[in-house]
């Protein structure tokens, strides 16, 4: 399935905008994200299997921060940064 | 010998060279838009470049430069907590990075936020936790968990490595205090007598102070200075005290501020550059008049080095973002939250901006490299 992938994280997909990625569940996604991607996942989703607080994943068009949640090659998966600005260091 | 300064700001890094430190260029940014908490260059192979980086949005990383930041590579394992553990801890930041021992020049350590402490044994490549500090017995009671007080979060940082001995170890804690390995990191013990907490019930507890920075002087391993969040204090580790050697300080300027730093030789000589603690915590220059002040005696007395910084000024310079050369005269560089960077080469009797008009500085590291 198609992946989109947002400017911040382009770094580690050659700049493209769209990547290939298989996987179960959005947990199994980001895995084979970051087999084929790597390091990618880590920045996205901590230690603990948690995505971080100030990124999003939309799965056709809603927004998802359950992991396992289940999905088809038929969905349309998007990642994004939260417009939050980002957390004050 | 080429003099270099590595600064991190909360928008990227740059890179100062100079030949007489009289003259310099500047490269950069790398990392535009990344937060850079600290950039260290290894003293062992004067080669080696790692930054504690991350984003508003992303997780912490570091990036490792093998040619003294011509190209850059992400760590594999960058820090993190363990995975599954019970506290379910996840790494915030990568505050302070500290390069290992000279025999074992592939090891660094990195401090976090939460307060945790991670090494590498391949030159920051690959990072596991140290579980003698992150799983220690009294780990939740000395550091701020799960509730963090301190302002932008707590903070492990001023990893210090005795020269003599590479499983001596220090840190710090903002706030929890200071403490002390002498087996690698295994155990841990509280190093805080003497060192006052003054928003607290207790002035003098076990831990819970504050220290801003800490530093062990290379050439007398057995004296340590830091600057506390309540004063200047210098110990020596067999008194195994600290001693307020900021109440010589001029008391209209008084002791507080964030970063210490030391003379590469002489054990007696150190620099401060203070800010105000009244009222409700500038965090700028005492009466609005930036300088920095020398000891040259460990602390019985305190010389202004001002000439040079603007005569008005709030400035603000953080932990790391104070260093010192190994030059004859010794140079000494700040970096402000304002985005300006001074340098002295003259041990700080006179100083000049060598860059200005960057994003807020975190961290200023001074290495000298021999092209």
């Amino acid at each position: 399935m198609k992946v989109r992938i947002p400017t911040p994280l382009r770094s580690y997909t050659d700049q493209r905008a769209e990547v290939d990625a298989e996987g179960a569940t959005l947990a199994d996604l980001l895995l084979d994200l970051d087999r084929r991607h790597p390091g990618i996942r880590f920045r996205m989703v901590d230690e603990q299997g948690h995505l971080r607080r100030h990124m999003k994943i939309f799965v056709n068009g809603e927004s998802e921060r359950d992991l396992a949640l289940a999905i088809t090659p038929a969905d349309e998966v998007i990642i994004m940064q939260a417009l939050s600005g980002g957390c004050r260091p | 010998m080429t003099t270099r300064v590595f600064v991190g700001t909360r928008k990227g890094a740059w890179i100062l060279s100079s030949d007489d430190r009289t003259s310099w260029t500047s490269e950069g940014p790398s990392f535009l838009g990344h937060i850079i908490w600290h950039a260290v260059l290894d003293p062992r192979d004067q080669r080696t470049l790692l930054l504690a980086a991350g984003t508003g949005h992303l997780g912490p990383t570091v990036f490792r430069s093998e040619d003294l930041g011509g190209s850059w590579k992400e760590a594999t394992r960058p820090p993190a907590f363990t995975t599954g553990e019970r506290l379910q801890r996840s790494l915030r930041s990568v505050f302070w990075l500290t390069p290992g021992h000279a025999d074992e020049p592939d090891v660094w350590y990195a401090g976090g936020s939460p307060q945790g402490l991670f090494r590498t044994d391949d030159g920051g490549d690959t990072w596991e936790p140290v579980s003698g500090w992150n799983d220690h017995p009294m780990w939740e009671t000395w550091c701020e968990w799960p509730e963090e007080n301190t302002p932008d979060g707590s903070m492990l940082h001023s990893i210090n490595v005795d020269p003599r001995d590479r499983a001596h170890l220090y840190l710090g804690l903002s706030a929890g205090g200071v403490f002390e390995s002498t087996d690698a990191g295994t155990d841990w013990q509280p190093l805080n007598a003497g060192s006052l907490v003054a928003f607290g019930p207790d002035l003098e507890p076990e831990f819970g102070q504050d220290p801003h920075c800490v530093r062990l002087h290379p050439r007398r391993p057995d004296r340590l200075y830091q600057q506390n969040h309540c004063g200047i204090y210098r110990m020596e580790r067999a008194d195994g005290r600290w001693v307020r050697i900021g109440d010589n300080m001029p008391r209209e300027v008084g002791d507080i501020g964030f970063p210490i730093e030391l003379h590469p030789r002489d054990p007696e000589t150190a620099w401060v550059f203070p800010m105000d603690g009244t009222d409700v915590w500038p965090r700028t220059s005492p009466d609005g008049r930036p300088a920095a002040y020398v000891t040259r005696d460990a602390g019985a007395s305190w010389t202004r080095c001002d000439v040079g910084l603007p005569e008005r000024g709030w400035l603000t310079v953080k932990r790391q973002a104070m260093t010192t050369d190994a030059g004859d005269p010794v140079g000494v560089y700040f970096g402000t939250t304002s985005g300006e960077v001074w340098a002295s080469a003259d041990e700080a009797a006179h100083w000049s901006p060598i860059l200005q008009h960057l994003p807020e500085i975190y961290s200023v590291e001074c290495a000298e490299t021999a092209d």
